[in-house]
């Protein structure tokens, strides 16, 4: 058990509960979790439907719809980053505790992005079969993505500590959050296109990892910030 | 309904195995598609029990719906996560079996569109159920859902007919006598009855353990425990 | 038989990866359709059991608190 003695929890250990916590709380709503993997794979199927299924046209627009899909699927769950702990009480509960905030808040988008971001970047090929992406194209969906959704879940959660407890919260994170994430489609979809032809790609994901460690480091405070307004609220 | 089960799971597994080692071993192979033509023998089955699957969830969703009958709702959402496996299956298999006959493993045709749009359904069902906490609403939403879908069904079924499509007819009609050779279709009709009482037996398992997990504030399942 | 040896068989003509892979897939889907109510039903079990003792415990507690 945990001593009541706070030089006791080290900053990694607190790192660690928390992030086990929300992976627990999260696999007891393990059905929960094949929304956003669902809504990726519709999503990408709307495309080929909805403009063309040729698979000419299909495989140039692949590596964006993909990213697109990936982009909203993302979006969607953000919502459920804080709403449960902003329901029951525990939120308030972690920005009053002596831990930097910005560290719960870490291991918390750690947990989301393994239970959202990892996913959908592991059936990206899946979507990329369908889509008809070149296959010189397929390492570079999954690594573009495993550089990117982490960062999406960084950047989304700035916007869901913003609109935690509001009543439209889901469309306002979108509005919020769209723009900050143009960056990173950009330069995600560039590096997968770029590979589809036969170009290197070691540019582009120098610069997606870039972007990576800079949320990183900046969107955890961004978020706590972000939270403490809106508890205030 | 426990009588039924054993008498049921031997006749599938009998089934099964001949048609399995029927359809794998002895049958011939296709003289254009070679030994792959035998993937046949597990698209073909899981496909029509992915269809037959969802037509009984949705009818269990009438009768729950119209007569409100709690068993009804039961066997409804116990149809759907087997549905949803049996369209994976039917679509994993499709795609493999593409992929060295027709160069690709997949392509937006309408019947694997609609088979695909199947899967979705099913999945949706499935989530109804274990997201809404309340039993009864879950089971009306599900029920709901499943008869909105149905449309798809005809879609599946005479997709070939009605559109130009890369998948080929049906082998087996009602009417007609069937366009492959004998010692090709006599193991595929094994298969799909054996699927048939493969699906009754794990619908009849699933029903169950909803049963119990449903009743449970009762005495009878209270005794069944102590019982074991 | 059609094939004439085991090692035919598992070739299948060239295209022993494709057939194989197709009736493996097959094979998972039927043992988790099998597993799946079976495993459930004895987590439910496991559950009722564990709290059926300690509605024993509890009312054991409340009927030697009743007594003092």
């Amino acid at each position: 058990m945990i001593s009541p003695d706070n030089s006791d929890l080290s900053l990694r250990r607190v790192f660690w509960i928390t992030l086990r916590r929300d992976l627990m709380l999260a696999y007891r709503r393990r059905n929960d979790l094949i929304s956003p993997l669902m809504f990726f794979l519709m999503v990408a199927t709307l495309f080929p439907l909805g403009v063309s299924p040729d698979p000419e046209f299909l495989s140039e627009v692949a590596a964006g719809v993909v990213w697109v899909a990936a982009l909203l699927a993302t979006l969607l769950s953000m919502d459920s980053l804080f709403q449960s702990d902003f329901d029951d009480g525990s939120l308030e509960q972690m920005l009053l505790s002596p831990q930097p905030l910005a560290l719960l808040v870490f291991a918390k988008i750690c947990a989301h992005w393994m239970i959202s971001g990892l996913p959908l970047t592991l059936m990206a090929p899946l979507l990329g079969v369908m889509l008809f992406l070149p296959e010189q194209g397929m390492s570079a969906l999954v690594i573009s993505l495993l550089l990117g959704t982490p960062t999406l879940s960084l950047i989304g959660a700035i916007g869901a500590g913003l609109t935690v407890g509001l009543r439209k919260g889901g469309v306002l994170i979108s509005l919020l959050v769209l723009p900050l994430y143009i960056p990173v489609l950009i330069f995600g979809t560039g590096t997968v296109q770029a590979a589809s032809i036969g170009l290197p790609v070691e540019g582009y994901l120098a610069i997606m990892g870039a972007i990576l460690a800079l949320g990183v480091v900046l969107a955890p405070l961004a978020v706590a910030a972000g939270l403490r307004i809106s508890v205030s609220n | 309904m426990g009588k039924l089960l054993p008498g049921f799971a031997v006749v599938a597994l009998l089934m099964l195995i001949t048609g399995l080692v029927w359809g794998l071993a002895i049958a011939p192979a296709d003289y254009q598609q070679g030994n792959s033509f035998r993937i046949i023998y597990i698209h073909v089955p899981a496909a029509i029990l992915a269809q037959s699957c969802y037509l009984l969830m949705a009818v269990a969703g009438l009768v729950s719906l119209v007569w409100k009958m709690k068993v009804a709702d039961m066997v409804g959402k116990s149809c759907a996560p087997i549905g949803a496996t049996l369209a994976l299956l039917a679509l994993a298999t499709g795609a493999i079996w593409g992929k060295p006959t027709w160069g690709t493993w997949w392509v937006w045709d309408a019947r694997l569109t609609a088979m695909l749009i199947l899967l979705f359904l099913y999945i949706g069902v499935y989530t109804l159920h274990s997201t809404i906490d309340n039993e009864l609403n879950a089971g009306k939403a599900g029920a709901v859902l499943s008869l909105v879908g149905v449309v798809n069904i005809p879609i599946i079924k005479y997709s070939v007919e009605w559109w130009n499509t890369l998948h080929q007819g049906s082998t087996f009609s009602v009417t007609e006598a069937p366009k492959m050779a004998p010692e090709m279709w006599m193991p595929l009709l094994v298969m799909v009855i054996g699927f048939y009482c493969f699906f009754a037996v794990i619908l009849m398992l699933r029903t169950r353990t909803e049963i119990l997990e449903r009743e449970k504030r009762t005495g009878w399942v209270k005794e069944l425990v102590e019982a074991n | 038989m059609y094939f004439d040896s085991l090692a035919d068989f598992i070739a299948m003509g060239g295209h022993g990866l494709y057939v194989w892979l197709a009736y493996s897939i097959a094979l998972v889907i039927v043992v988790f359709n099998i597993a799946s109510p079976i495993l459930r039903k004895r987590q439910f079990m496991a559950n009722y059991r564990k709290r059926l003792q300690r509605e024993q415990r509890l009312a054991q507690r409340q009927t030697s608190e009743t007594q003092k």
